[in-house]
């Protein structure tokens, strides 16, 4: 059934599709495996980090250290085993786990300090950018075997496309933040907190878990995020990833989350990676264009997906069902 | 009847202090099974601070809670609410953004392996509300229904949570008259299931209509507890306010009003207000009656220039004056009590003395601060002249009661010595008490020869100040009663003859 909540999320989709028919019928080539494939292993670390942007958001919240725990776990990664032995598995468990409490630790900020997410992520921001120039200012290759092996795990699609592990990873964060989001007690009460913070604590919403676990999901993600982006790059560089926290609310207002909180949806983030990751695909084919025309027309949505937002939102108000639906008393 | 069983809820000598103020003292109360007890008092009596002890929002200093016979000290709302004591209040608190069955079952969703199970908390919802004679789709976000449907799911969670004591603080302020037997006939399927329900109101009326027994309060003391059913209405205003109301009759002031002051000619805005000829005199008080939404609001702010006029020109003792922003208006000695207090009104951080002086202070500029003793003598002077009560000056006014906080209001505009007052809505929301003082209040201004504009929705009062009515209709002027002409009566033809004459 379709309720008007769904209405952004169905907007979004349909805006996809449409975007994808115009594309093809231009370059017929861009409905081959290759594209789609692609498609879903250059934006990889970009939609993961978005899924960690989606809970955020949803909560009335906003994470700006992404990008830089992006670039801090790629250096981190690089220089623990340039500088050890350790296993990467190992190096990707320790790095998560400093993601995690990294996140936590902003989260526990926010809610015990009562701080704005604003200010407690820009601080994040510039420390987690400080600790990786601190690690090394240069870009540090990653060579480790299992890397190589990690990197070759793919399957091969018929028509070409190679749909590669990062990708995968990528679908399967999607997929267990959608069911997380609508599914378990911590996702409504994302909800709950995104829908007005001191109606969910009259109504029992445990706010400090519920805030630390956002931004640790933030955090951990953004830390995966960099383990994908580690492994599409095969090197770990401080300057890397810069904004890339803006991208990711992008593809979260996009997706039709409202950034006030409360409303959207996990699956509409997805769209709007994919969407933006559309833009630049067909950029590329086009070939005469330039790259920043990117960043123009997703300037564009944003400004109509914010519209539509505002409309959507008047509308819900000027719908409101009377009381006429209450049984008749006798 | 009652008498008979034993109280479900008991408290005996509950005190709360606070710094400067005895909030309670030494309050009984019981509450029976099965019964509607409604709690009376004016603003500041001591309502909210009692609930807020049984709820545990406040500590107590004294007394104690017996439930059920056993001693109780609840530390927050989810704490009473375990032990059986759930809360509604005016706003709804719940989620319009969840579906209404996650608001039923937030905290405790049924769960099959590990995840919420979803249909079954739909067909939970269902079942639940329809014990309550509601049938919506549970699956849909609070917000698309209506504030009295969303207040009555705010009823069924408090129930489900809690089950033993409701309390209802003035759960109906926000709903029409239809709303408000939605409400009740929830009311009454709750007091056959055994609850005891604390309903807390500022309509009489309503009071009457499903309460047995009602409790009144006054400056933090148990004043007496009456059976409804043997007690007029008189009675309990007497008992609230502590006097016998005086007589409403009165001799009308003669409209021998003064010299104009103010002169409105063919003003209005496109789509706001048809334009309108108004003329305010030294010394009277013009009303503005009409239903909601007929224009009452939007001619004072148009005067005030928070909306802004884009046809007629005003003069000012003949002079023509711009009214363009509610700079020029205060420039021109014009001051505006906002309908809406809470948002337009009052800056709730800042302190009582700040909220007095705020707008002498920005009339004189921001670059020539007042004198600290000015200020502090100007404060003290209108807390007395208008009986604020308060702890300090210092406290903030969001801390006040709705009938203090209107007052401050009033206080912040006399201050600057406005020539012309407009009050819109001077006395919703407050209780009695205040009321009565607005009125008297807004007599005393005329009687020194200030010009006053006074919207309001209460006929009875308007009738009881207003030298002149002017009744608007669906944002147009569309008569003007004078004198012996002014009756409750006269105005309710007057608005519903042109519903008449347009129907043809």
């Amino acid at each position: 059934m379709i309720r008007s909540t769904h209405l952004p999320l169905l907007i979004t989709i349909a805006t996809f599709i449409l975007a994808y028919t115009l594309c093809a019928s231009q370059y017929p080539a861009m409905l081959s495996t290759r594209v789609v494939a692609n498609l879903l292993t250059d934006n990889a670390f970009l939609g993961i980090a978005a899924v960690g942007m989606t809970f955020v958001i949803l909560s009335g919240g906003i994470d700006l250290s992404v990008g830089s725990v992006i670039a801090f776990t790629g250096v981190f990664l690089a220089v623990i085993m340039r500088d050890t032995s350790i296993h990467p598995l190992a190096a990707f468990a320790l790095v998560l786990a400093v993601t995690i409490a990294f996140g936590a630790a902003m989260g526990a900020m926010i809610h015990y300090l009562e701080m704005p997410p604003f200010i407690v992520t820009l601080a994040g921001m510039f420390l987690a950018r400080g600790a990786a120039y601190v690690l090394s200012t240069d870009s540090v290759p990653i060579a480790h075997e299992f890397y190589d092996t990690l990197q070759s795990l793919y399957w091969k699609a018929p028509g070409g496309g190679r749909f590669r592990l990062t990708g995968i990873i990528m679908l399967l964060t999607f997929l267990t933040g959608i069911i997380v989001a609508h599914r378990t007690k911590f996702g409504q009460n994302v909800y709950a907190v995104g829908g007005g913070l001191p109606t969910a604590r009259l109504m029992g919403v445990p706010l400090a878990q519920t805030t630390i676990g956002i931004y640790a999901t933030s955090g951990g993600l953004a830390g995966l995020a960099g383990i994908v982006f580690s492994l599409y790059t095969s090197a770990g560089y401080s300057l890397a990833t810069v904004g890339v926290e803006l991208d990711a609310i992008a593809a979260v207002v996009i997706g039709g989350t409202l950034l006030t909180g409360g409303t959207g949806f996990v699956a509409g983030t997805f769209f709007g990676i994919l969407i933006m990751g559309l833009i630049q695909t067909f950029i590329v084919f086009d070939g005469t264009l330039s790259s920043w025309w990117t960043k123009i027309v997703i300037g564009g949505l944003l400004f109509g997906f914010i519209l539509l937002q505002k409309g959507l939102t008047w509308a819900t108000t000027l719908r409101r069902k009377p009381a006429t639906e209450f049984a008749a008393q006798s | 009847m009652a008498s008979t069983q034993s109280p479900v809820l008991e408290c005996k000598g509950i005190s709360k202090f606070f710094p400067g103020a005895i909030a309670l003292d030494a309050v009984d109360l019981k509450l029976y099974p099965g019964e509607v007890h409604a709690l009376l008092g004016e603003n500041g009596a001591g309502k909210s601070t009692l609930i807020k002890c049984l709820t545990g929002a406040y500590r107590r200093d004294g007394g104690m809670i017996l439930l059920d016979g056993e001693e109780v000290s609840p530390r927050s709302t989810q704490d009473s609410q375990k032990l059986g004591i759930g809360t509604v209040y005016q706003e709804v608190n719940l989620l319009p953004n969840l579906t209404i069955a996650e608001n039923l079952f937030l905290g405790r969703q049924p769960m099959r392996g590990g995840f919420i199970a979803q249909r079954k908390m739909h067909a939970m919802a269902k079942d639940l509300l329809a014990e309550f004679g509601l049938k919506v789709n549970p699956a849909e976000p609070l917000e698309t229904y209506s504030v009295a449907v969303q207040q009555v799911v705010a009823i069924a969670r408090a129930v489900e949570l809690s089950g033993k004591v409701l309390i209802l603080d003035e759960p109906t302020a926000s709903l029409d008259r239809d709303e408000v037997q939605l409400v009740f006939s929830v009311i009454e399927k709750l007091k056959a299931r055994g609850l005891a329900i604390v309903f807390i109101t500022h309509f009489l009326d309503q009071v009457f209509e499903i309460s047995d027994r009602a409790t009144v309060l006054r400056n933090g003391r148990v004043i007496g507890t009456r059976e409804l059913a043997g007690t007029t209405q008189t009675d309990i205003v007497t008992l609230m306010l502590g006097r016998q109301l005086e007589d409403r009759i009165h001799d009308r002031a003669p409209s021998e009003a003064g010299d104009t002051l103010i002169e409105l000619k063919n003003f209005g805005r496109r789509g706001v207000m048809e334009p309108f000829d108004l003329t305010v005199r030294k010394g009277e008080v013009v009303g503005l009656a009409g239903l909601l939404g007929s224009g009452r609001t939007e001619t004072s702010n148009l005067i005030f220039g928070a909306i802004h006029a884009d046809q007629g020109e005003a003069l000012l003792e003949g002079q023509r004056i711009s009214l363009k922003s509610p700079r020029d208006a205060i420039g021109h000695r014009f001051a505006l009590c906002p309908e809406d207090r809470k948002n337009d009104g009052i800056v709730g951080d800042l302190s009582v003395r700040e909220n007095i002086i705020l707008a002498l202070q920005a009339r004189q500029g921001w670059f020539r601060p007042l004198p600290k003793a000015k200020i502090n003598e100007l404060a003290e002077a209108y807390v007395k002249a208008l009986d604020i009560r308060l702890a300090s000056l210092d406290m903030p006014i969001r801390l006040l009661s709705g009938g203090n906080q209107q007052k401050v209001l009033l206080a912040r505009w006399l201050a600057t010595n406005p020539s012309f007052l407009i009050l819109d809505e001077p006395t919703r929301g407050i209780d009695v008490g205040a009321h009565a003082e607005i009125i008297a209040l807004i007599e005393r201004l005329r009687e020194d020869g200030m010009a006053l504009l006074v919207a309001s929705s209460e006929l009875e009062e308007l009738v009881a100040y207003s030298t002149r009515v002017i009744v608007l209709r669906d944002r147009r002027q569309v008569r003007e009663l004078k004198g012996d002409e002014i009756t409750t009566a006269n105005i309710v033809t007057a608005i519903a003859d042109e519903q008449m004459a347009e129907a043809v």
